[in-house]
């Protein structure tokens, strides 16, 4: 496929200003025939708060430079100054539309350096929650993705599943948003009683939603005019640029931590990581919707195969005296934007000596999107951003 | 008994890196800073370690040093790996490495901002990523008290009070032993 077609480009090119040897524009502002835009941060097409500053040539963007810092909390260093079990109030804010991720990875690491294992309930639980968090947060996600390209009815359908979703984590946990449910040492309860019947009417209220979504969205014409052939990833990309996720499954990389590197309860469920081969918005969007469907599989099978009572916590030390051995340590989990990892560091003191969370944000929005989004029209910006799936928090935690 | 791990090969190419086992596919490797950029190169063009997964630094303030660690992943053989070097905290400077993935330019003008180490010739590096018109030392640095910070930007809010967590429960179970 030829490079001008993939990416929707204007063949003529004698209109515009010749590249330079890094592929970019010399952009000269006093010629008069450049504008700057700012695309968010208050913007209706901006994931989260970001803003993109774009250099316009007619309505083609010549240049892009992403501007974070909206939301920065400075939660790393926060955490520095908490005891252990005081900063999880802070991990799971890092991500608002799924918590869980950043308890698993906190949790995990904390268990790793103390050298606590954790009972099998607590971690068939654990596999629950995440994959219900994935579940959750995928149907946002498709309300951003159709509400940028103009679908806002398929934003009203997704939410609705949503937020039933958000019911089922009340009742497990207590909290609709963030839940604070893995702790050091496992879970913080049971199941409550009835679970399973009302979490299997909810999963098939949301199959029924999936197969209108799919008839309204996958297979409306105009969406499929503006993304396909749009915002294609070359799979010489992904190491380059660090890709992970359903961006790099898009293009044929079938990289899902939850198979390659297994953890929690995994291994013994069965499924294949969901792979797409155009690497383009619309097979990006393809990819996540089947992923969601497979999260809806999932979490029939955990339901079924887990065990119902059972110890759920490991014992621990008392938390507010909890001295964590002095080491490092690293854990990585598979969240519906790509490889969600930590970076623990303790120096066997009872505060941690520092924390850095990885987001696949941090690759995807600044380095990438720049990259990408050169020679595209102002119109794609939204879906070509919304596609990738970025959320601003975990750049600047 | 002598451990074959995957990176005992490295020993050979350079003497002065140590390398010991986490875990079976996590592995950890200290070198002096001058051979960082080698090192790391060689493990991403000879030894396949082609993601870079996280490129971060720790403050030693006691020791004064800071810590870089990167972390390398190697897709194939599904094993990954902390690269660590230590430089001084004083006028803290380190080599780039843009040119071996693009993200890592990100990763240092993040690290250029909240810990003040320099990495000349990576683009954009001076340029504010976070923090915008930021006078005070970096943030992100163990001598940089942010409670301070925060007492003196901002107003206090009336009837808030802080507790130290253990007194405070310790005051609450067992009111008899004060």
């Amino acid at each position: 496929m030829k490079f001008s077609k993939l990416f929707k480009i204007n063949e003529d090119r004698s209109l515009y200003p010749p590249l330079n040897s890094e592929g970019k524009v010399d952009v000269d502002l006093s010629s008069h025939k450049y504008v700057k835009l700012w695309h968010g941060p208050q913007h209706p097409g901006i994931t989260g708060n970001m803003s993109l500053e774009l250099t316009l040539l007619g309505d083609e963007i010549m240049d892009c430079e992403t501007h974070v810092g909206y939301l920065h909390r400075g939660f790393e260093k926060l955490m520095e100054r908490r005891k252990w079990i005081q900063c999880f109030p802070i991990v799971c804010r890092i991500t608002v539309p799924e918590p869980d991720y950043n308890e698993y990875c906190f949790a995990a690491g904390v268990e790793e350096l103390a050298g606590i294992e954790i009972p099998e309930t607590a971690k068939w639980l654990r596999t629950l929650t995440l994959e219900m968090a994935r579940l959750q947060s995928y149907l946002m996600w498709i309300g951003g993705q159709a509400g940028s390209l103009g679908m806002g009815i398929v934003g009203q359908w997704s939410n609705y599943c949503r937020d039933l979703v958000l019911d089922r984590f009340e009742e497990l946990t207590g909290g609709r948003i963030y839940h604070m449910y893995i702790i050091p040492g496992g879970v913080r309860g049971l199941l409550p009683d009835g679970f399973e019947k009302r979490m299997e009417e909810t999963l098939k209220t949301i199959e029924e939603f999936m197969v209108d979504i799919d008839k309204v969205m996958f297979n409306n014409a105009v969406f499929k005019k503006r993304t396909v052939g749009m915002g294609y990833i070359d799979p010489k990309w992904i190491y380059q640029f660090g890709i992970t996720g359903p961006n790099a499954r898009a293009a044929g990389v079938p990289d899902d931590i939850r198979k390659k590197y297994p953890y929690l309860k995994y291994p013994e469920l069965d499924f294949e990581p969901i792979v797409g081969k155009d690497s383009d918005i619309y097979t990006r969007a393809d990819v996540r919707r089947r992923d969601l469907l497979l999260s809806v599989d999932l979490i029939r099978q955990i339901l079924a195969k887990m065990p119902k009572d059972g110890d759920f916590k490991a014992p621990t030390p008392n938390v507010l005296h909890w001295q964590i051995p002095a080491g490092e340590t690293f854990i990585r989990s598979e969240c519906t934007r790509g490889e969600f990892a930590y970076y623990i560091v303790s120096d066997g003191s009872e505060y941690p000596r520092r924390i850095n969370v990885r987001g696949p944000s941090y690759t995807h929005a600044v380095a990438l999107l720049e990259k990408m989004i050169t020679n595209t029209n102002l119109a794609d910006v939204a879906g070509l951003m919304t596609s990738l799936h970025t959320y601003p928090p975990e750049i600047e935690r | 008994m002598i451990m074959n791990t995957p990176l005992d090969n490295i020993k050979t190419v350079f003497p002065n890196a140590d390398v010991w086992t986490q875990r079976q596919e996590l592995y950890h490797m200290s070198i002096p800073k001058e051979q960082l950029v080698a090192l790391v190169t060689h493990l991403k063009e000879v030894e396949g370690y082609l993601h870079l997964v996280q490129l971060t630094a720790v403050d030693w303030i006691e020791k004064n040093q800071f810590q870089l660690t990167y972390i390398l992943n190697n897709p194939i053989k599904k094993i990954d790996v902390m690269v660590k070097t230590f430089i001084p905290r004083d006028n803290p400077t380190m080599e780039t490495i843009h040119h071996l993935w693009e993200q890592a330019a990100t990763y240092q003008r993040e690290l250029r901002e909240m810990f003040g180490i320099n990495f000349p010739g990576s683009p954009r590096v001076d340029k504010p990523f976070i923090l915008e018109g930021w006078d005070d030392i970096p943030p992100y640095r163990r001598d940089f008290d942010t409670k301070k910070y925060a007492e003196e930007t901002y107003f206090p809010r009336p009837g808030r009070e802080t507790h130290d967590p253990k007194e405070f429960m310790k005051k609450k179970l067992y009111p008899d032993e004060i």
